[in-house]
């Protein structure tokens, strides 16, 4: 239902055309906003005390594949769903009046990949999941390449080919799987037991897939141009969304489908994280283009997920602390979702100066606080809430992480340690430049301030970031049972 | 022997009676009467189609005409698809025929005496009876790339297709002659049964001579010369015909002769397929890169999917065989509507093959673009879509039969080929019209049929279960 709700949307704001945009527009954010509150209710009547999936739907889809279309929700799943359609809404209100080419399709390619996105979530079928996984790229290909930069073509093609070779291996090692066990249920994939050397080429196959999506050290460099070449929307559901996918699929299948591979292979991750989080914050803070900035920024903060997913196999060798194990999934799962609230209200911020002046380089700004002071409040907030403050979301995540990652070992934890550093050095230095200092340029003293429709989204997004960082009982609470059976699934072993 | 007993045989029967027919219709009444026999055409093909579900079906394997000729159902599922796809080829072509003033009745006969050959090939169950269908379906072809007899280059291809068809028909021939020496007999299922191995190097022979046509009339590299140039060089109508039934005759043809005949010889001709295979997949990707031509980029993708075809047999399994049947029937499906789209949107002195003439397609034409472009993804294998499913097939068959390297090729060089499919989506959407070009105008019937043709490729992708079921069912 969440997943037709916005295709079948999507799909009428199409037909109703550019004429009728004044309608789309409602219908989609109609729709948007439906999708959001039939999430409430999946929310409120979830089960915390079991890790089994809830709410299933099941229906044959190829029986000669024993294939199913069927979905489930469970603890890490839930937050993504919900997530993502919290995202979409903003989304939606971001392009009303800037969009003015399409809008129609503009619409509907969002509308469509809200459905997909929340399909890869609650798939449990591996063939559904890869379906969903891989449609999501013809409308984000065309996003990007319709109403983005100067640019565009150059990144989307680069953003389409990167993901589609990860993904066509991934794919390949899901059949390989299915030809072994006869099923593509994930949890038959889950229990199929695989000798050593099947277990790390899958795990290789399936890590080319999930980096290139979250996107990790050295598979990044599309994410880079994606998202400076996209349209505002496109980079928020870029960096709240879609790389999620890639975390997603990390906790989904590699660590229950290949433990033994997965703690082999740990260290593997492990550096090609603290990789992503030292010398990407060093790119980061050369960035002369706030969206550049911004998307450097995602990329260290994807690595804590990584970090925080594969850490768990050096705690339990190093302490067997079950429950140490299960702080570094939870801190990987709140680092996804406040990454994904935090980096989506900073493109959202970006958007709104964009929109103005029509320029992303921070040359062009700098004393914005003077002609804007509303949104600077919730720019620093934002910005603030990327460094980790405490009280926002980004402290919840990365402070777990690298708790985590101490009882592995002080020198992850150190070296994870430095991108706090790092996060407020470039965040800061970002906000000096752009929100701070004198008034130099003429384009900056004729700004005006939020109007209503920016005023609001940037509010629930700031209630939100500061929700889950002050309170994140409710979300660690709804992750518990799953995150303790994910523990048990990635430290068993196969052999 | 009663006349009933030929029942099965009715799709050819009735075929011959009414290229007879349509023939003398266009003598008496074809210079008065422009629109008749396109007409009549469809109609015949309506009517085949409609005789051949009331009476040409058959439960079980039946051989007529004292073993020349087999009915089963995989013949009777790909004569109603060739019927399907040569009235629907003939339906976008008409427009085209008519501004280039070459909609002449013959054209229309040497399509359905081409789909008669699709017919033999499909139902051979003797090498002469292959052997006639091979050339009957070529000769035919010939005569329609040849058709616009103004057409320097299009006369200039038919030679080439002619001469190389010619070349590739004696490899076939001398194989044939090579293994009825040996075995004795010309009829399919005796010469399975004769040939046991170890075989003599006389076999092997003969078997190379059989890969060596098979492969030439599939379009596999390093036999591929005359695909690209038959296509860009050929009236695009033409193309279209040649790019998508005969697709389903080869197919047959390689089924029947490698796969029932020479069933004996499956580790020799296995090997000999991937490696064409392998040359296939990355000839027809990477060469494809750099064309400017849409007619030839598509040539060069029609050799990429036809190393996928390729691949099925390679498997060697029936699960093989029935991944390159559903393969193949959805290659045609797509190629269908590719070459459409380009027939579409020519004109009156505008070709519309030229890569540059489909930038801001979207402006000018959002339906054309939006199917051109589902039928872009589909080839380059992404669901929702249809291609995706066949490429999962050829994927699925070679797990079961462990060829890893095969299928890290075969998936790498699936994102070589994602690139320029990609790259016509851009023209078509990213890109401003380059200059004043002439409208895209056709029939609101053509442009339904078109855009059935497309939905069909997304419904296909979304709901695969059925066809998929049926080509498992087909190849038992």
């Amino acid at each position: 239902m969440l997943i037709w709700l916005p295709i079948g949307a999507g799909l009428a704001v199409l037909l109703l055309g550019d004429r009728n945009i004044v309608a789309g527009r409602w219908l989609a954010l109609a729709a948007s906003v439906a999708t959001l509150a039939l999430s409430v209710p999946l929310w409120s009547s979830f089960d915390t005390a079991t890790a089994a999936l809830q709410f299933p739907e099941k229906l044959p889809w190829i029986p000669r594949f024993d294939a199913w279309y069927a979905l489930g929700v469970d603890g890490i799943s839930l937050p993504l769903i919900v997530l993502t359609a919290f995202m979409t809404v903003p989304v939606v209100i971001a392009g009303w009046r800037v969009i003015e080419t399409r809008p129609a399709q503009y619409y509907a390619a969002f509308l469509i990949m809200e459905g997909l996105m929340i399909g890869v979530f609650s798939a449990t079928d591996a063939l559904l999941f890869y379906f969903f996984w891989e449609a999501m790229l013809i409308p984000m290909f065309l996003i990007i390449g319709i109403w983005g930069g100067p640019r565009r073509v150059y990144a989307t093609i680069k953003f389409f080919l990167y993901t589609f070779l990860g993904s066509v291996f991934m794919l390949a090692a899901l059949i390989y799987m299915y030809v072994k066990g006869g099923s593509y249920a994930i949890a038959s994939l889950q229990a199929l037991p695989l000798t050593l050397i099947e277990q790390r080429w899958i795990f290789l196959a399936l890590l080319l897939a999930f980096a290139v999506k979250v996107p990790m050290f050295p598979v990044h460099t599309w994410l880079p141009d994606a998202h400076v070449e996209a349209p505002t929307g496109g980079s928020v559901i870029l960096a709240a969304i879609m790389l999620k996918m890639g975390g997603y699929g990390f906790l989904r299948f590699s660590l229950p489908v290949t433990p033994d591979a997965s703690r082999e292979l740990d260290l593997l991750v492990i550096a090609l994280s603290l990789i992503a989080v030292i010398y990407i914050g060093f790119v980061a803070l050369v960035q002369q283009d706030m969206k550049k900035l911004i998307a450097y920024s995602s990329i260290a903060h994807m690595g804590f997920v990584t970090l925080g997913a594969f850490v768990i196999y050096e705690i339990v060798r190093n302490t067997g602390s079950l429950q140490g194990a299960g702080m570094g999934l939870d801190g990987a799962m709140v680092q996804m979702v406040s990454h994904g609230l935090i980096s989506g209200a900073l493109f959202l911020c970006v958007g709104v100066l964009y929109d103005r002046v029509h320029s992303r380089q921070i040359a062009d700004y700098g004393g914005v606080v003077n002609t804007m002071p509303v949104f600077a409040a919730f720019m620093v907030l934002f910005a603030l809430a990327n460094t980790g403050l405490p009280g926002t979301s980004g402290f919840v995540g990365e402070f777990l992480v690298i708790i985590a990652s101490f009882r592995a070992s002080f020198w992850y934890s150190a070296l994870a340690a430095v991108t706090l550093v790092l996060g407020a050095a470039y965040t800061l230095w970002l906000v000096k430049r752009v929100i701070f200092g004198p008034v130099t340029s003429p384009r900056v003293a004729a700004l005006e301030d939020l109007n209503g429709r920016e005023y609001i989204v940037l509010t629930a997004l700031a209630l939100a970031v500061l929700m889950v960082g002050v309170w994140p009982a409710p979300l660690l609470k709804v992750m518990q049972p799953t995150i303790q059976h994910l523990v048990s699934q990635a430290i068993a072993t196969k052999l | 022997m009663s006349w009933f007993s030929l029942a099965p045989a009715v799709p050819e029967i009735f075929l011959a009676a009414g290229i007879c027919v349509i023939l003398l219709v266009e003598v008496f009444a074809g210079e008065r009467h422009r629109g008749l026999t396109p007409t009549l055409t469809l109609l015949a093909l309506a009517v085949g189609a409609g005789l051949t579900v009331r009476y040409g079906h058959v439960t079980q394997r039946t051989v007529l005409f004292d073993g020349m000729y087999v009915a089963d159902e995989l013949g009777f599922a790909l004569k109603l698809a060739a019927f399907l796809f040569v009235a629907v080829a003939l339906l976008y072509s008409r427009a085209y025929l008519e501004q280039r003033s070459i909609l002449r009745g013959e054209y229309y006969v040497l399509a359905l005496t081409a789909l008669l050959g699709i017919f033999v090939l499909v139902s051979a169950n003797n090498l002469l009876t292959v052997y006639l269908g091979v050339e009957l379906l070529a000769l035919s072809v010939y005569a329609m790339v040849a058709f616009d007899r103004d057409s320097g280059i299009a006369a200039e291809s038919a030679m080439k297709y002619f001469v190389l068809g010619a070349v590739a028909s004696g490899a076939l021939l001398y194989g044939m002659s090579l293994i009825y020496g040996l075995t004795g007999t010309l009829d399919l299922g005796q010469i399975a049964a004769r040939l046991q191995a170890p075989f003599s190097p006389g076999v092997i022979l003969g078997l190379t001579f059989i890969v060596v046509a098979v492969a030439f009339k599939l379009g596999a590299v390093p036999f591929h010369m005359w695909l690209p140039d038959v296509y860009e060089g050929a009236p695009t109508s033409v193309t279209l015909f040649i790019g998508t039934a005969p697709k389903i005759a080869y197919f047959a043809l390689t089924l029947r002769l490698l796969t029932q005949g020479l069933a004996g010889t499956e580790p020799q001709w296995s090997q000999m397929l991937a490696a064409l295979a392998v040359m296939t997949l990355i000839v027809g990707n990477v060469v494809a890169i750099v064309q400017t031509n849409l007619k030839r980029l598509l040539a060069y993708s029609t050799i990429a999917n036809v190393g996928f075809i390729v691949l099925g047999f390679v498997a060697g399994t029936p699960d093989g065989y029935a991944a390159a049947l559903y393969y193949t029937l959805v290659y045609v499906l797509v190629a269908l509507g590719s070459f459409g789209v380009i027939l579409l949107a020519s004109a009156k002195g505008f070709e519309a093959d030229q890569l540059e003439d489909y930038k801001g397609l979207y402006r000018r034409d959002p339906l054309l673009a939006l199917a051109m472009m589902a039928l872009m993804f589909s080839t380059a294998g992404v669901p929702p879509l249809v291609g995706f499913w066949a490429k999962l097939r050829i994927f699925q068959a070679l797990w079961e039969t462990n060829h890893l390297w095969l299928v890290v090729i075969a998936a790498a060089m699936s994102v070589v080929g994602a690139y320029y499919y990609l790259r016509v989506i851009k023209l078509m959407y990213f890109d401003e019209p380059a200059a004043q070009l002439p409208p895209t105008r056709a029939a609101a019937g053509v442009r339904l049929a078109l855009g059935l043709n497309a939905a069909a490729v997304l419904l296909l992708g979304v709901l695969p279960g059925p066809l998929l079921d049926l080509c498992a069912r087909l190849i038992r």
